[in-house]
C-alpha cells in the first residue's frame, strides 16, 4: 500500500512539474485498435468493462483519460487490488496501445440527451467504489458469474 | 415394511372428533379473522400471514380425513403415520412443499396429494433438490413465511447440503424433511439400504439450528412443532426433521393419532436496557455516528423503525444488502464503506461480518490489512451472531473487538434504543444533528443527476449491452408495477440500487448468504411463488453461470404457473473467475492470455431464450442491441403479466 502510494506520488510530481519531465509525459506512440484487442486479451475488461467504463474496477474511459506518467506508473506498480503488470506480460509498447485505446473511446452521450435516462430518479455512487471489499459485500463474496 | 398394527377404529371415537375439532375450528375461525373499524370481518389471506395457533387449529379441522380401513392384507390397515405427519404439518399453516420425488418420502408424498388433496401445503416439483431447498429459501425472504423442502435420505441430502448452507448463513429457516430407514430388519434390500444412514442430520448439522428423527407419530408431532419454533426464533435458521419410513407408512386406528402439540410464533429477544441506553448515549452524544445494517431488518417494521433512528440521529445508513434494511433513495442511504472512514461511532445492526466492516484488507500477492476507522471510534454492536453460532464452517468472520456488544436481535431492540435516542437528544445535541442532516440532504440533491452522468459514461450505448443500460430498461419496464426484484443486483454493479426506487421490505431478498452458486434461479422462482399470492411482479437479474447450475428451475416455475421476470445478465464467464484467474497469472508474472480456459461459457455460446423454451417458459433473445431492450422487455411484461415466467436473455457487459 505505501508503496503504490509512493508511485502516485512520483507520478504525480512527473504531471505536475514543467520542462524535461513534462517532455516524458508525453504518451508513446500506440495503436488504438490494437490496444482494444490487447485490452480485452489480458483482461483489463473483466475489471473495467470492455470500453473502460468501469464496473469493479473504476472507470478508465471515456473522458479525460489519466495522465501518462499516471496510467503507466500506476499499472506498473500497483500494489492495490489490481494487481501491477510488469513487462513481462504487458510490453510498454502493448501499454502504450491500452493507452492509445483509452483515449480513443468516443465521447459519452449527454444525459440530457437521453430520454430514458431523464426519467429515472435514482442515486450517484457505486455502492462500493473500491474494487473490494465493500464492507460485507467484498468483490469475490457473492454468487455471480 | 412391518406389518400393520391389529388396532381397529372405533368410528364413534372419531365422529366425536370430528365434532369437537369442527366446534373449535368454527370458534378460531371467527378469533382469527380481523375485525375492521366498520365492525366487518376481514377476509383472511392465509399465504400473506404468519402462522398462528388459532389459524392451526383451523386449518386442522377444516378437512375431513377419511377412515381409510384396509380391509385385505396387502392393504394399510387404518390410517397411515404420514397422514398424521400431514395434519402436523397443516397445523403449522405451511402453504408449499418443494420437493424433488424421494421414495423415502413416498408416504408423505402420497398424503399430500391423496389425504390432503395437494391442498395447503401444495406440493411444489422442483428437479434437484438443491434447487428444492433453494426456492424454500428464497420463498421465506419474499413471504415471511417457512416453506418445507421435502428430500430423499443421504443422496437427497447431500444435494441439498449446499443451499441449506446458504440458507444457514443467510438466516433463512427453510424447513428440511427427509425420509430414511432405521430398522435394517424392514428396508427394502439394495437402494434403499444404500441410502439409509444411522444419523442423517451429521450431514448438515453444522450449520442448522436443530435436528431430530422421530421414531414415534408422537415424538414426530412434538419435534416438528418444536422444530418450527426453533427456526422462527430469531436468529432464523434452517431445521432439519427425519422422517421414518416406516412410521411414515404403518397403519395406526386413527385414535391412536396423538393430539398435535400447540404452537406459537416465537418473540425475538431484545438487548438489555443498560447495553442499549449507553449505546444510545454514544450515538446522539458523537459528531458523526454510522449505522451499518447486514440483515438487520425482518420486516416492513424493521425498515421503518431504521429509517426512524437514522432521522433522529441524522446518521448514514450503510446498507450492507443481507436483506431491504433501508430505502435506496433516502438521503442517508450508503452502501459504500466511505462513510466508515470519518465515523466516530459505528453500530452494526446484524452484521455478517463487523471486522470486514472496520478492516481494509487488500487482496493482492502480499496482503495488506489494516483498519478502516480511524483511532478511537467507538464500536457497537447489535446482533445474535455472538448468541447462535457454530464452531465448524468460518461464516462467523473474523473476531472484530467492540466497545459495546449487545447480545440480542435488532429489530427487536429498534424500538427501545429510538426511546433512548429521544431521551437522550438535548436542545444543544439537537443543533448538531440538524446541522448534520442539512449536510446529508445537500449532498444528496444533486445525485440524481450524478448517477445519469455516470450511467451515460457507463456505455450506454456498448454492444455488449452495459449493466447501466440494462438496468435503466428494466426500471423503465417495471416502475409502475408492483414490483420486487427477487436477486442480488451486484453482478450489474448494483445499478437497479442506484435507480430504481427500493422503499418496501419485500422489494429486495438480499442475496445467497453463503455465496454457493446454483442460490440465484430457484430462490428467484421461490420469491415469485411468494409474490405470486400478492399479485406482485417478481423480477429477476440472472447471472449465466448461477442459472446453468440449476436451470430446471425453469421447468418449475413454467410447471407451477409461477410468474417470474428473468433478464439474464448474460456475460458469457464465471466472471468473477475471470478476475481471479487473470490476477494470479499477472501476480505471478506469466501468460495473462490464459485465464479464459476454464473460466468463460464461450464457444459455443449459450442461448438461454432457446433453454427457457424447452422448458415451457417464453424465451425472448439473445438481445445484443441495446435498441432492442425496450421492445424484448415490452414484451416480456405482457407474457409475465399473463401470469406465466418469461426469460429475456441479453447479453453484457462484465459487470
Amino acid at each position: 500500500m505505501k508503496f503504490s502510494r509512493l508511485a502516485f506520488a512520483v507520478a504525480s510530481v512527473c504531471v505536475l512539474s514543467g520542462g524535461a519531465l513534462a517532455a516524458q509525459a508525453q504518451a508513446p506512440a500506440g495503436d488504438a485498435a490494437r490496444g482494444k484487442a490487447i485490452f480485452a486479451r489480458v483482461g483489463c475488461y473483466t475489471c473495467h468493462g470492455f470500453e473502460g467504463q468501469g464496473g469493479v474496477g473504476p472507470k478508465l474511459a471515456p473522458g479525460p483519460v489519466r495522465a501518462w506518467p499516471v496510467f503507466s506508473t500506476f499499472v506498473r506498480t500497483t500494489s492495490r487490488d489490481m494487481p501491477p503488470f510488469t513487462t513481462r506480460n504487458l510490453t510498454d509498447q502493448e501499454l502504450a496501445d491500452i493507452y492509445a485505446y483509452l483515449t480513443a473511446v468516443p465521447a459519452s452521450p449527454a444525459p440530457a440527451s437521453i430520454p430514458l435516462l431523464m426519467q429515472l430518479g435514482g442515486r450517484s455512487g457505486l455502492p462500493c467504489k473500491r474494487a473490494l471489499p465493500c464492507p460485507g459485500a467484498p468483490l469475490f463474496y457473492a454468487p455471480t458469474a | 415394511m412391518s406389518k400393520p398394527e391389529a388396532k381397529k377404529v372405533d368410528r364413534r371415537k372419531f365422529l366425536a372428533g370430528v365434532a369437537v375439532v369442527g366446534a373449535a375450528a368454527v370458534t378460531a375461525d371467527s378469533a382469527r379473522a380481523a375485525v375492521l373499524p366498520n365492525g366487518q370481518i376481514a377476509p383472511v389471506a392465509p399465504s400473506a400471514l404468519r402462522p398462528s395457533t388459532l389459524m392451526a387449529q383451523v386449518d386442522n379441522g377444516v378437512h375431513a380425513p377419511p377412515a381409510a380401513l384396509g380391509t385385505h392384507a396387502g392393504l394399510t390397515q387404518g390410517r397411515p403415520g404420514s397422514d398424521y405427519m400431514l395434519d402436523v404439518i397443516k397445523s403449522l399453516n405451511i402453504d408449499y412443499v418443494v420437493t424433488n420425488p424421494a421414495s423415502s418420502c413416498r408416504g408423505l408424498h402420497d398424503s399430500i396429494v391423496t389425504y390432503g388433496d395437494n391442498k395447503k401445503p401444495e406440493l411444489i416439483t422442483a428437479m434437484h433438490e438443491e434447487s428444492a431447498t433453494a426456492m424454500a429459501h428464497g420463498y421465506f425472504k419474499a413471504s415471511g413465511k417457512p416453506m418445507i423442502a421435502l428430500c430423499h435420505g443421504t443422496v437427497g441430502l447431500q444435494h441439498a447440503a449446499m443451499a441449506v448452507y446458504n440458507a444457514w448463513c443467510d438466516r433463512a429457516p427453510v424447513i428440511m424433511m427427509i425420509g430414511n430407514s432405521l430398522d435394517a430388519t424392514q428396508r427394502r434390500p439394495g437402494v434403499p439400504t444404500t441410502h439409509s444412514v444411522q444419523d442423517p442430520g451429521s450431514l448438515i448439522r453444522d450449520f442448522t439450528k436443530w435436528d431430530d428423527q422421530p421414531t414415534s407419530l408422537g415424538h414426530f408431532g412434538e419435534s416438528m412443532v418444536r422444530a418450527y419454533r426453533i427456526a422462527l426464533t430469531p436468529p432464523y435458521e434452517p431445521v432439519l426433521i427425519v422422517m421414518d419410513e416406516d412410521l411414515q407408512e404403518k397403519g395406526f386406528a386413527a385414535d391412536a393419532f396423538p393430539v398435535i402439540p400447540k404452537f406459537v410464533m416465537p418473540t425475538a429477544a431484545a438487548g438489555d436496557p443498560n447495553g442499549v441506553r449507553e449505546a444510545a448515549r454514544m450515538l446522539v452524544a458523537a459528531e458523526n455516528p454510522v449505522i451499518v445494517a447486514d440483515r438487520a431488518a425482518r420486516s416492513q417494521n424493521g425498515v421503518n423503525l431504521l429509517v426512524q433512528l437514522a432521522e433522529l440521529l441524522q446518521a448514514t445508513v450503510i446498507d450492507q444488502g443481507g436483506r431491504m434494511n433501508f430505502p435506496n433513495l433516502h438521503p442517508l442511504y450508503a452502501r459504500g464503506g466511505g462513510p466508515i472512514a470519518t465515523a466516530d461511532v459505528v453500530l452494526g445492526l446484524e452484521l455478517t461480518d463487523f471486522f470486514g466492516t472496520v478492516n481494509n484488507f487488500t487482496d493482492s500477492a502480499e496482503v495488506t490489512q489494516g483498519p478502516r476507522v480511524k483511532p478511537g471510534t467507538k464500536l457497537i454492536s447489535i446482533g445474535m451472531g455472538d448468541v447462535y453460532i457454530r464452531a465448524n464452517y468460518q461464516d462467523f468472520q473474523r473476531y472484530q473487538p467492540v466497545d459495546i456488544a449487545i447480545g440480542a436481535d435488532a429489530e427487536a431492540t429498534l424500538p427501545m434504543l429510538v426511546e433512548y435516542v429521544k431521551a437522550e437528544i438535548t436542545a444543544a445535541r439537537r443543533a448538531v444533528i440538524d446541522k448534520r442532516g442539512q449536510a446529508a440532504a445537500a449532498a444528496f440533491a444533486n445525485s440524481a443527476d450524478r448517477m445519469r452522468t455516470d450511467a451515460a459514461g457507463g456505455a450506454w450505448n456498448a454492444t455488449p449491452i452495459s449493466t447501466a443500460r440494462l438496468s435503466a430498461e428494466l426500471w423503465a419496464a417495471i416502475k409502475n408495477e408492483d414490483w420486487a426484484l427477487v436477486a442480488r443486483d451486484q453482478s450489474v454493479s448494483f445499478w437497479p440500487h442506484r435507480m430504481w426506487n427500493f422503499s418496501k421490505y419485500h422489494q429486495y431478498i438480499g442475496h445467497s448468504g453463503g455465496a454457493g452458486v446454483g442460490y440465484g434461479l430457484p430462490a428467484a422462482v421461490g420469491g415469485a411463488l411468494a409474490h405470486k399470492a400478492n399479485g406482485r411482479l417478481a423480477v429477476n437479474i440472472q447471472p449465466d453461470g448461477d442459472c446453468m447450475y440449476a436451470p430446471g428451475a425453469l421447468w418449475t416455475a413454467a410447471h407451477h404457473n409461477i410468474p417470474l421476470l428473468t433478464v439474464m445478465h448474460n456475460n458469457r464467464a464465471y466472471h468473477q473467475e475471470t478476475m481471479h484467474l487473470q490476477r494470479m497469472a499477472t501476480w505471478r508474472e506469466r501468460r495473462v492470455d490464459r485465464w479464459k480456459i476454464g473460466t468463460t461459457i464461450e464457444n459455443p455460446n449459450m442461448n438461454f431464450a432457446k433453454l427457457a423454451e424447452s422448458m415451457g417458459v417464453v424465451g425472448i433473445g439473445p438481445i445484443e442491441n441495446p435498441n432492442d431492450l425496450a421492445p424484448a422487455l415490452k414484451r416480456a411484461l405482457e407474457v409475465v403479466k399473463s401470469g406465466e415466467p418469461v426469460l429475456v436473455d441479453v447479453v453484457a457487459q462484465p459487470r
